[in-house]
C-alpha cells in the first residue's frame, strides 16, 4: 500500500481482529439473525460501545492455555502416579470434593452450553467473540475437575457418578435449578446472573472456598487446577463488571430491569452458597477461615464497594442483603445439622464436629454457636454414643424456588423459622424466604414448572416410593458406601489403613450394607 | 536391565467413574473419555427456555435428526480441551514464524499493486466467512446434547475465529498495520457483484435453526468446497502470479481443514449409517445447500482459478459424501 494512515493501537487493532470481521447483514433481517435479543426488554442503543474486557486473539489464546494445560496435567500425572492422595489432612476432606464435583463440575458444563449460545445470541460481536471465550474455558474447568478427582474417585466412594446425581439426587436440585434458571432466561438476564452476581461477585464465596480448602488440605490435584484456572476466572470476571456496566451505560430503561436481575440472582446465589458455607465450617478438617468471614470479607467489604461504584447508575445494593448479613452467623449450622439428618440420601458423609472444631466455632460464631447449635451437636453425639445415630426419615419439605429445604430461620429469631406461602391458580407453594417468594411472584409463570426432588418422589416418578429403593436405584448412590455417617464407613476404615491406624479387612465394604442402616424409624 | 523404582502401591476400589464404565466396562479410561462422555444434564430441568419454550435445554429435538445415543458420534482426535489446545498451539507457533518472516521481509508489501489487490478482494473477504462460521459452530455448540459433539464444535468455532483473525493480519500486513486493507477488503464484501452470493448464503445460514442442518450446511458442504477450492487451487493460481509467498501464511487452513476432515467424515459416517430416516433428511439438505454453495463459489472460482477448479472441488466432495449413502446432485454421474 503506497499511503498509510496511522498506526492501529492495540484496542483498534483488536477491534480488527474480532467485531470488523462482522457486517450490517442486508439479505436477512437482523432480528431474524439474532431473535433472541429483545425480548427481555433491555435497549442497546449503540453495539460499539462495548469495551472489550480483554485482549486475546485465538494464537495468544491457544498459546497460553496450552501451556497452563501442560503444566496442570503434570501436576496430575505426578499427584496419581504418588498416590498422592494419601497426603491430604484427612479422608473427611474428600466429602469436600464429593460435593464439589456433583454440585459444581456439572454446573461448568452448563456453564459452557450457556456462553455458546450467547456467543450466538448477541449481535454485537466484541460480546460475542468474550462469551465465546467463556464458554471453551469453562469446558476446559469441567473436563480438568473430572480429571483432577479421578484419582480420588478410584480411593474414595461418593465421587462416581456426579452428572447423574446432579440431574436426580434432592439437594443437587439446588445448584441445578440454579443454574437451569440462568439458562433459559434471556441472554442479557444469563449474563447478569453468571457473568455479573455469580462470577463476579460471588466467586470469592464459590470457587475460591474450595481451592483455598484444597491448598489448606495438601490437595495437590484440586489446587493446582484452581492455580490454573485463576487467569481464566480473571477474564471471567472482567466480562461480569463490563457486562452490567454496558447494559446500564445504554439505556435508562434499563435500570430497572437489571435491578430486578441483581435482587434475584444475588439471592439465588446466596441460597446456593449455603451449601458452601457448610463446607468451609464443617467438612474441611483444616479450616480457612469462617464461612462469617468470608462472608464479611468478600461480600460485605468488597460488595459493599461495588455496589457503591454502581450507584452513579441508580443501582442499589441488592434487596434483601440485609438477611443475608445477618445470616452469615447461622447458616453453615443450620445446613450441616440437616444433612447430618439426611446423610442417608446424599453422597457425602457427615459427622458430629470434633471438640476441637466446636471449640474453633464457638470463638468463630461467638454469639451465635455455644447458644443454638452446640447443644444439638451434644445431642446428636450423645445418641451416636448410645447406638442411635439420627437419621429424619420424613422428607423435608423444599422451597419452591432455592429448592434447599425451608430450614433457614427469621432475621433476629433464630429460634423461628422461615416459611411463606402464597396460592397461586388454586395451588399452594411455599418458600424458604420473603426474597425466594418474591422472585416466585416475579415470574410464576416459571417458577410453577420446578422439579422439585421431594415431590417427584412422593408422586412415583423416582423409580420407587421408599427412600432405600430411590436413593439405591434412582440416585445411584451405593448404599452403605457413599451415604451414612462418616465414622465407621468404608472411607474412613481405608483412611485408618493408610494411616496405619487399623488393619485391612476384606469384605468390609461389604460389611457395611448390612450393619449401617438407619435406626430411626 | 532396567531399573525398577519400588512404589508403595495401593489398589484402587474403582477403575473409572461409574457413567464411564457403563459405557466402556470397569476398567482404566482415557482422559478423552472422562472428559467427554455424560457429562451433560440429560433429565429434570426445571424450566422451559424463554426464548424457545418448543423444547426444553439440552433437548434432542432441537434438530430432526434421530440419534439413538448421540455419543456414537466421537472424535477421532480424541480431542478433550488439553488436547485440543496444545495442537492449535504447535500449528500456532509454527504460523508465527511464517507470519513474523513474511512481515521482517515485507513479502507481501513487496508484491505487485495489483497481485496485493487480487489478494484483499479474493482471499481476506474470506475472514467474514469464517466469522459466519464462528457463529454457526458456537450456536451448534450450544443446541447440541453429548459433549463429544457439542465439545468438536466450540473448537471449531474458535477456530474459525482464529482463521478469520489471520486472514486479518494478511491485510495488517499489507497496509502497515493501519487497517485501511482491511476497510478496502471489506468493502468487496459488502458491495462487490463477486461475493454477494456468498455473502446471502452466509447470511442466511445465520438464521437456519435446526443445527444438524447447519453444521452440514457450514462444516461439511461449504466448507468442504471452499477450503480446497481457495486453500489449495487458489494458493496454487496465486503462485502462478509470482505470489508464492501468500503459501506460507495459509499454511495454518490447509493443515487445519485436513485435520478437520477426520471428525466431521466420522460425524457424518455415524450420522448417516444410523438410519435411512436420517440419510433421507441429509439428502434433502444437501439437495437444498449444496447447489447454494455451489453457487456462491463460482463468481470467486470464475475471477480467479477458473471453473473447473470449482467443478474438481465439488466433484471431490461428491466422493466424500458418497461414502455416507448421500450425494451431490449438481454432479453428473
Amino acid at each position: 500500500m503506497a499511503v498509510k494512515n496511522k498506526k492501529l493501537n492495540l484496542k483498534d487493532k483488536y477491534q480488527y481482529l474480532t467485531r470488523d470481521m462482522a457486517w450490517e447483514p442486508t439479505y436477512q433481517k437482523k432480528e431474524d439473525i439474532y431473535p433472541d435479543e429483545s425480548f427481555e426488554g433491555i435497549k442497546i442503543v449503540d453495539w460499539s460501545q462495548w469495551e472489550d474486557p480483554f485482549r486475546l486473539t485465538m494464537d495468544a489464546y491457544w498459546k497460553y492455555q496450552a501451556e497452563k494445560e501442560k503444566k496442570l496435567y503434570a501436576i496430575f500425572d505426578a499427584f496419581a502416579q504418588n498416590n498422592g492422595h494419601q497426603n491430604i489432612t484427612d479422608a473427611r476432606y474428600v466429602n469436600a470434593l464429593k460435593l464439589f464435583l456433583t454440585g459444581v463440575s456439572p454446573l461448568e458444563h452448563a456453564a459452557f452450553q450457556g456462553y455458546s449460545k450467547v456467543g450466538r445470541q448477541f449481535s454485537g460481536a466484541g460480546a460475542r467473540v468474550a462469551c465465546q471465550m467463556q464458554a471453551i474455558d469453562e469446558l476446559r474447568h469441567s473436563q480438568t475437575q473430572q480429571h483432577a478427582m479421578s484419582h480420588y474417585n478410584k480411593h474414595f466412594n461418593g465421587l462416581h457418578d456426579a452428572a447423574h446425581m446432579h440431574d436426580r439426587v434432592w439437594f443437587l436440585s439446588v445448584p441445578k435449578s440454579f443454574f437451569d434458571d440462568a439458562r433459559t432466561a434471556g441472554p442479557f438476564e444469563f449474563l447478569t446472573a453468571i457473568s455479573f452476581s455469580f462470577e463476579y461477585v460471588l466467586t470469592n464465596l464459590l470457587f475460591v472456598p474450595f481451592m483455598s480448602g484444597a491448598a489448606y488440605n495438601n490437595d495437590m490435584a484440586t489446587v493446582t487446577f484452581g492455580f490454573s484456572a485463576q487467569s481464566d476466572e480473571a477474564r471471567h470476571m472482567t466480562l461480569g463488571l463490563e457486562v452490567i456496566k454496558f447494559i446500564l451505560e445504554q439505556h435508562e430503561d434499563n435500570v430497572p430491569i437489571v435491578q430486578r436481575w441483581i435482587d434475584k440472582w444475588f439471592w439465588r446465589g446466596f441460597r446456593l452458597l449455603s451449601l458452601v458455607s457448610m463446607m468451609m465450617d464443617y467438612m474441611l478438617p483444616k479450616k480457612v477461615m469462617s464461612w462469617a468471614e468470608a462472608w464479611e470479607v468478600y461480600y460485605e467489604q468488597n460488595g459493599g464497594a461495588l455496589f457503591k461504584d454502581l450507584e452513579r447508575y441508580g443501582i442499589r445494593p441488592p434487596k434483601y442483603e440485609d438477611v443475608a448479613n445477618e445470616a452469615k452467623h447461622h447458616l453453615s449450622h443450620q445446613l450441616w445439622t440437616t444433612f447430618y439428618q439426611y446423610s442417608q440420601a446424599t453422597n457425602f458423609h457427615t459427622w458430629i464436629p470434633t471438640e476441637e472444631e466446636m471449640d474453633w466455632m464457638s470463638e468463630k460464631y461467638p454469639d451465635t454457636f455455644d447458644k443454638y447449635y452446640r447443644p444439638r451437636y451434644e445431642f446428636l453425639a450423645k445418641e451416636h454414643a448410645e447406638g442411635r445415630r439420627y437419621y429424619n426419615n420424613t422428607l423435608p419439605q423444599l422451597c419452591q424456588v432455592c429448592q434447599v429445604p425451608t430450614l433457614f430461620t427469621e432475621k433476629g429469631d433464630a429460634t423461628k423459622l422461615s416459611h411463606r406461602q402464597i396460592e397461586h391458580e388454586g395451588e399452594r407453594y411455599h418458600f424458604c424466604s420473603e426474597a425466594c417468594c418474591d422472585i416466585f411472584k416475579d415470574e410464576p409463570e416459571k417458577y410453577v414448572q420446578a422439579w422439585l426432588p421431594v415431590h417427584q418422589i412422593y408422586q412415583g416418578n423416582c423409580e420407587g416410593g421408599d427412600v432405600e429403593t430411590v436413593v439405591q436405584n434412582y440416585y445411584h448412590i451405593n448404599i452403605g458406601e457413599d451415604n451414612f455417617e462418616y465414622v465407621g464407613s468404608p472411607d474412613h476404615k481405608r483412611w485408618q489403613f493408610i494411616k496405619g491406624m487399623a488393619p485391612q479387612q476384606k469384605g468390609d465394604d461389604q460389611a457395611e450394607k448390612t450393619v449401617q442402616k438407619p435406626n430411626a424409624a | 536391565m532396567s531399573i525398577e523404582i519400588k512404589t508403595d502401591s495401593v489398589e484402587p476400589i474403582r477403575q473409572t467413574y461409574s457413567h464411564i464404565a457403563r459405557r466402556f466396562g470397569e476398567k482404566p479410561a482415557s482422559r478423552y473419555q472422562e472428559a467427554s462422555y455424560d457429562l451433560e444434564a440429560k433429565v429434570n430441568f426445571h424450566y422451559r427456555p424463554q426464548w424457545d419454550s418448543r423444547y426444553e435445554l439440552n433437548d434432542e429435538r432441537r434438530t430432526a435428526i434421530r440419534m439413538e445415543d448421540w455419543y456414537a458420534v466421537s472424535d477421532p482426535r480424541q480431542f478433550y480441551y488439553g488436547a485440543y489446545v496444545g495442537n492449535r498451539a504447535k500449528m500456532q507457533e509454527s504460523a508465527e514464524t511464517s507470519y513474523s518472516f513474511c512481515d521482517k521481509r515485507n513479502l507481501l508489501g513487496r508484491l505487485p499493486e495489483e497481485t496485493q489487490k487480487q489478494i484483499l478482494r479474493l482471499m481476506v473477504p474470506l475472514r467474514h466467512v469464517e466469522l459466519g462460521a464462528n457463529m454457526n459452530n458456537s450456536k451448534i455448540a450450544g443446541d447440541a446434547t453429548a459433549t463429544t459433539v457439542s465439545q468438536m464444535h466450540i473448537y471449531q468455532a474458535m477456530d474459525r475465529l482464529g482463521i478469520g483473525q489471520y486472514l486479518s493480519r494478511v491485510a495488517l500486513m499489507m497496509d502497515g498495520t493501519t487497517g485501511k486493507a482491511l476497510d478496502e477488503s471489506k468493502g468487496y464484501w459488502m458491495d462487490d457483484e463477486l461475493w454477494q452470493p456468498m455473502r446471502k448464503l452466509v447470511e442466511d445460514s445465520l438464521v437456519v435453526d435446526d443445527w444438524f442442518e447447519l453444521t452440514l450446511l457450514q462444516n461439511v458442504l461449504l466448507d468442504g468446497m471452499m477450503f480446497p477450492l481457495v486453500y489449495h487451487r487458489m494458493d496454487a493460481w496465486f503462485a502462478e502470479q509470482g505470489a508464492e509467498d501468500i503459501s506460507m501464511l495459509t499454511e495454518f487452513m490447509r493443515d487445519w481443514q485436513k485435520e478437520s476432515l477426520r471428525w466431521i467424515n466420522a460425524m457424518m459416517k455415524a450420522v448417516a449409517g444410523e438410519s435411512e430416516a436420517n440419510r433421507e433428511l441429509l439428502q434433502q439438505w444437501i439437495d437444498h445447500w449444496e447447489p447454494r454453495a455451489y453457487d456462491a463459489l463460482k463468481p470467486i472460482a470464475e475471477a480467479s482459478t477458473g471453473l473447473d477448479a470449482l467443478d474438481e472441488v465439488r466433484a471431490e466432495l461428491n466422493t466424500r459424501l458418497k461414502k455416507f449413502g448421500l450425494q451431490s446432485t449438481g454432479v453428473s454421474a
